[in-house]
């Protein structure tokens, strides 16, 4: 008889469906159900609903996803598996069901004691339990660790507690295999002996688990996995495990698999002894593509790919994992390079980019990964004599030191230990905590390694909690070192919503997987590249969190008073100095200067080739197109340059300023008793906690005393539209295209070479300012420069007043459309803040409070203001004139 | 010598093993008799309250607890083994309506030395047949899993706490009065019963001795669900955790229509079964007609087909009803509590189970 298998229905889980946690995240509950609706028409016996989303309230979720359930009938015609790793939320989950529930999970990871009240409550509640393999010292890998958890687990419940042994469900964690780590090969084999044994000698207790960790090295290859479910299970179930987390419906059925392909997962799922030269990990990771669609049929051994030049060759050996001509490819690139670090830092790094990119993309599997780093080591290797040789030099011996640590509260290191070989493959050193470190720990560490950078890593969701707190107490405690944030409950969102705001000394990236660790920790211990990294890094989570804001469906916002009782205070309470002139200047700007000057990234962008300058010239699937792109462009703005295509003309301007309210008053001379104009400013009203002020861009000047502020518009497009014209008319779209791009690229360069004199000289508040081509590029100095239509203040109209009080048009050239866009296109203006702590923020969403102020101070009715910044509204104006006829 | 509180319970277990155990029937009906005035229900205490009191039946355990008594005693005196006390609706949720949050301790503990006291005296006459008190713990007048307005599906009028927190004030109050056992009783909504099982079982937390639990669930109609959608078995499934001394059904229907549902509660439940019908359906002026030897006879052959252990009547129950079904049972074996498979059992709105 074939063993019963219960089907949890695995959809309702924020931790393993993108699309029920987008559907909750954005509120949209209607069809959230739906999706548990089809979880149960196609089958699940029960359905496992997890809101462990570090973006959501994990129990006010649950309340109200299983308080619509039990509305709906045929779903609630099924058992609930509330699933959390937080007590709270699997209380408040108890709380709202009618029926038995299965608690997914308890444990002993804090203790005994611990243990036995959640049990207690459990029973008290009238739940099923789902027992983790977990205890004070981790989580079970072995067989007899997972036995030994497993068994006094049963002991405590059956004997002290009194739970009915029929109600406990274990799960001995199923953990990845194939992964290119040793230690990992025997997981499945532990979690099928393990099985066994408690199916044996643990009366009435039934076994659970979540599958689809045991393929999860596979990610990107969907029937490779498929089939490593399915030949998991089928040993799994013969050893008596009763039900699991899993999409059954999309299983293949054991037989039918590939002979080979079964055989081959079968080999890695049972851990037997390699039938080949190679590991039977590698033997499937060399199968796996084959079996992925119809891309990528067998490759016959060629050797074409030893023709390219040798930075290619040993991509190419990285990306293949080939450790044959390492060591000759690497003298060869050594000889034809200064210093041996150069071949590091040029083709290898290169290689392991593109390494990281491929995985990235679902194009290569972690065990490939673990092989390109061999590779990696055994350049290193050769190479570090060398090094030796001439640390008579300055060189550090190794590139860097990172401190990495899985944070309080959680055991989970796979990941991390995996990005620790990695890194250390790369040279790097690691100082490596363990796991449950708490953060006074990690911080006191990081400080006597004298470390770089700081990697949390962490997988439950309670560790993202853990990691805000991490964060907040290096700001608190003054340090400045970049934090890496990885693990697989983190996400880019939650590190730009969550925790990258509480760390403001210092930079903080989210670190997608281990491939990308390499190249993360080489951007962040660059000299060059370093701040232009945490500069893109920064303004990326800008504006994931102006994402994230505009997603959330109704938002906590603050009353405008309020808002404006909590206004930013500069903690330095001395304004900027007095600029050198009061009123404008006119510029026409040095073409080379501004062409030394260009921020090469965005230009690609433009183009739709992605990735950073000059890494993207070396990008294997980009690469070329980027090549020829760039070397098309450079000999272009040589000819702009030297036949004079473009003028740059701007005008710049300062004046004594002083804040009246959320408005910048600006005043025509140093009496302050005339107004030349006024900025209005739109204040942040999402509801702040934690002390963060709700910023309005008049924060930043002073209310009385001598301040100022300053305004600029600059345009590198004059000549730009005729010659776009010329090159279209002669049908060369190409040359068009890349004429405007380019005096995009000019007009850029323009607006930081002149903020650059501004600091530096015209209002001189930073007259000694040591800044490199890259440093302006990466947005590295004091004071802002935001324009108008832009996130700090998103009203375009205001660009009016800016336009005016620069003469603009008359100084530069520039005018402006009726939809407030610059002519010629290639332009950029802005106001100049000179407070040291004046810093970019975005608005954010507004409430109509605020709206029917801003209109009067604009001397507009209220529904021009909704007009103008319908994009931020905080409601829908319809709904309020509708309701208003009525 | 009256006897111990743990003395009583070991000789309800012992009374429960030898014969079908028989309960009261219903008060509404014999207060209704009474033709009570604003003022009875009212009393001393009440007298200048600022919400009419007329209906507020629980009442009358403080303002006229001579009927409370003598009602017990009706019951008792034609063979009920088992009385409850006159506090369905003593919680301050279901005493919200009438203003009356703050006597709902009181009511509780009178209510429940009231019916100790006529308890007692019957076991003293008859030291056989020891009488017992329940402790009538009602459904309230809100429900955990239903919404109450149709537009908003996810809404609920009351929370969990709430609900627990005045359950676990009435059980400690009823306690503290003297009851045998807990009567968690007309359960339309599973989660407020599961809420009432934990508050219960929560006392033990704080010293209070453990007193056996019977559940008895409702039945709404012929589609054999409760009012929250369970059917027989996932309601079974649902409650089991409370380990309760009996499992019933009683109210909403007669018991021509109720059998079927103790039938599958008799099959499921490893516990001993209780069953207290109402007298037949309403007629249209909302009274019940079906006559004491008529349910008498419906509860002999369940009786005879060893669906129950525990009988009474509900809504339409006279202590006449009550003494036809008392000599019906008489010496009739009780139904055998079945031994059933262990298995891992479930419920959604239906029941699950995994046997091994």
């Amino acid at each position: 008889m074939r063993p019963v298998f219960i089907n949890v229905g695995e959809r309702t889980n924020v931790t393993g469906s993108a699309k029920f946690r987008k559907l909750v995240v954005e509120g949209d509950y209607t069809a959230a159900l739906d999706v548990a609706r089809q979880q149960v028409e196609a089958g699940a016996q029960v359905i496992d609903v997890n809101m462990d989303e570090g973006l959501l309230d994990g129990p006010k979720a649950m309340r109200t996803f299983l308080n619509l359930i039990a509305a709906e009938p045929d779903i609630a015609r099924v058992p609930l598996m509330i699933d959390s790793s937080k007590w709270e939320v699997i209380e408040a989950g108890l709380k709202c069901v009618q029926g038995k529930p299965i608690v997914n999970s308890i444990s002993m990871k804090e203790g005994e004691e611990a243990f036995r009240h959640h049990a207690v409550q459990c029973l008290r509640y009238g739940a099923a339990v789902v027992v983790m393999a977990f205890d004070e010292q981790g989580q079970a890998d072995t067989a007899a660790r997972k036995i030994e958890i497993c068994t006094r687990a049963y002991n405590i419940l059956v004997n002290e507690v009194g739970f009915p042994p029929e109600d406990i469900i274990f799960d001995p964690n199923i953990f990845a295999v194939a992964t290119g780590i040793e230690e990992h090969d025997n997981y499945a084999v532990d979690f099928i002996e393990a099985v066994k044994v408690i199916k044996a000698t643990l009366p009435y207790a039934r076994v659970s688990g979540g599958v689809s960790n045991v393929s999860f090295s596979f990610r990107g290859n969907e029937p490779v996995r498929r089939a490593i479910h399915s030949v998991f299970l089928y040993h799994a179930i013969n050893a008596g495990m009763d039900m699991g987390i899993v999409n059954a419906g999309d299983l293949p059925v054991y037989d039918d698999i590939d002979a080979e392909l079964r055989e081959a997962v079968e080999d890695v799922i049972l851990n037997r002894r390699q039938r080949t030269n190679v590991s039977n990990t590698e033997r499937l990771v060399d199968m796996a593509p084959r079996y992925k669609g119809e891309k990528g049929a067998a490759k016959v051994v060629d050797l074409k790919w030893r023709e390219q030049p040798v930075a290619g060759r040993i991509a190419h050996a990285l990306v293949h994992g080939i450790t044959e001509f390492i060591v000759e490819d690497t003298e060869e690139a050594r000889a034809n390079v200064d210093r041996p670090l150069h071949v590091i830092e040029g083709p290898l790094m290169d290689g392991m980019n593109v390494v990281g990119d491929l995985f990235g993309a679902g194009k290569m599997f972690l065990p490939q990964v673990v092989k390109s780093a061999r590779v990696m080591k055994q350049a290193v290797a050769y190479l570090e004599p060398y090094m030796e040789a001439e640390k008579a030099g300055q060189e550090r011996s190794s590139a860097g030191r990172i401190l990495m640590a899985t944070v309080k509260g959680d055991v989970h290191d796979i990941g991390k230990n995996i990005v620790g070989v990695v890194l250390q493959c790369n040279n790097y050193e690691v100082v490596d905590l363990g796991v449950m470190v708490p953060a006074d720990r990690i911080l006191d560490e990081a400080i006597a390694h004298n470390c770089d950078i700081v990697g949390l890593s962490g997988l439950i969701t309670p560790s993202l909690d853990e990691m805000v707190f991490v964060a907040a107490e290096m700001e608190r405690r003054g340090m400045n070192l970049p934090l890496l944030i990885g693990g697989a409950t983190t996400s880019r969102t939650h590190t730009a919503v969550k925790i990258e705001p509480t760390y403001d000394r210092g930079s903080t990236t989210y670190v997608i997987d281990a491939s990308r660790a390499v190249g993360v920790v080489a951007g962040l211990l660059s000299p060059t590249d370093k701040a232009k990294n945490e500069a893109a890094t920064r303004e990326e989570y800008v504006r994931i969190r102006e994402q994230y804001a505009r997603g959330q469906v109704v938002k906590a916002r603050a009353a405008l008073p309020d808002a404006r009782a909590n206004r930013f205070k500069a903690e330095n309470p001395t304004p900027a100095p007095k600029p050198t002139f009061i009123g404008t200047r006119a510029f026409e700007w040095d073409l080379q200067d501004l062409a030394d000057h260009i921020d090469w990234t965005p230009f690609f962008a433009s183009w739709e080739l992605i990735g950073r300058f000059p890494q993207i010239l070396e990008d294997e699937i980009v690469g070329t197109a980027a090549q020829d792109l760039y070397r098309d462009a450079r000999a272009m703005l040589e000819k702009i340059v030297v036949e004079k295509w473009y003028t740059a003309k701007g005008v710049a301007g300062f004046w004594p300023a002083n804040a009246r309210g959320d408005d910048i008053v600006v005043w025509t001379d140093e009496s302050r008793t005339t107004e030349a104009a006024r900025f209005h400013g739109l204040r942040q009203q999402i509801a702040k906690s934690n002390g963060k002020p709700n910023l309005c861009i008049s924060d930043f000047v002073a209310e009385d005393g001598d301040d100022y502020i300053g305004a600029f518009a600059v345009t590198a497009g004059h000549g730009e539209l005729a010659k776009a014209k010329e090159f279209k008319d002669a049908g060369d779209d190409y040359s068009s295209i890349m004429a405007t791009a380019l005096a995009d690229r000019l007009a850029e360069a323009f607006a930081e070479r002149l903020h650059k004199e501004v600091r530096t000289t015209l209002w001189g508040y930073v007259p000694d300012e040591q800044t490199t081509v890259q440093d302006l590029i990466e947005e590295k100095y004091l004071g802002i420069r935001p324009a108008p239509g832009y996130p700090a203040q998103p009203d375009h109209t205001e660009k009016a007043t800016l336009f005016r009080l620069l003469d603009a048009e008359a100084q530069a050239g520039m005018e402006l459309t009726e939809s407030f866009a610059m002519n010629p296109p290639a332009s950029v203006s802005g106001l100049y803040f000179g407070h040291v702590e004046s810093h970019y923020f975005g608005v954010g969403k507004i409430d109509r409070d605020q709206i029917k102020s801003y209109a009067k101070r604009k001397g507009w009715d209220i529904a021009t203001a909704e007009r103008w910044l319908s994009p931020i509204l905080n409601y829908d104006p319809s709904k309020i004139a509708k309701e208003q006829a009525a | 010598m009256a006897l111990t509180r743990s003395e009583r319970i070991a000789a309800l277990h012992k009374a429960a093993k030898e014969r079908i155990l028989v309960l009261d029937g219903s008060w509404g009906v014999m207060i209704q008799r009474e033709n009570l005035t604003e003022e009875d229900f009212r009393g001393e205490r009440f007298a200048n309250h600022n919400h009419p009191q007329k209906g507020n039946n629980d009442l009358l355990i403080l303002t006229r607890p001579d009927i409370v008594a003598s009602l017990h005693d009706a019951y008792y005196s034609v063979g009920a083994d088992i009385s409850e006390t006159n506090t369905f609706s003593a919680t301050t949720i279901a005493q919200g309506d009438y203003g009356l949050e703050d006597a709902v301790y009181d009511l509780n503990f009178e209510g429940a030395r009231i019916g100790r006291e006529v308890a007692d005296r019957w076991t003293e006459k008859e030291p056989h047949k020891p009488r017992f008190v329940a402790g009538a713990i009602g459904p309230t007048n809100r429900t955990l899993s239903l919404s109450p307005d149709v537009n908003d599906p996810g809404f609920r009028a009351v929370s969990y706490d709430e609900v627990y927190e005045a359950y676990k004030q009435q059980a400690k109050a009823l306690h503290d009065g003297g009851v045998d056992l807990f009567l968690i009783e007309t359960v339309f909504d599973t989660l407020n019963c599961k809420a009432a099982i934990k508050a219960v079982k929560d006392l033990e937390d704080e010293g209070y001795e453990p007193l056996p639990i019977w559940i008895s669930g409702t039945i709404t109609d012929r589609s054999g669900r409760t009012l929250s959608g369970q059917t027989a078995e996932a309601f079974w499934n649902s409650i089991r955790h409370a380990k309760p001394f009996a499992v019933g059904f009683n109210c909403a229907l007669g018991a021509e229509l109720m059998r079927p549902h103790i039938a599958e509660l008799s099959r499921v439940a490893d516990t001993l079964v209780s069953a207290y019908p109402n007298a037949g359906l309403p007629n249209a002026m909302g009274q019940y007609d079906e006559q004491p030897h008529e349910t008498g006879h419906f509860i002999e052959e369940w009786a005879k087909s060893g669906l129950v252990n525990i009988v009474g009547g509900c809504c339409g129950t006279t202590p006449d009803h009550i003494k036809h079904i008392a000599d019906e049972v008489a010496g009739v074996t009780p139904r055998a509590i079945p031994e059933r498979p262990k298995a891992l059992r479930l419920s959604g709105l239906e029941p699950f189970e995994l046997v091994a």
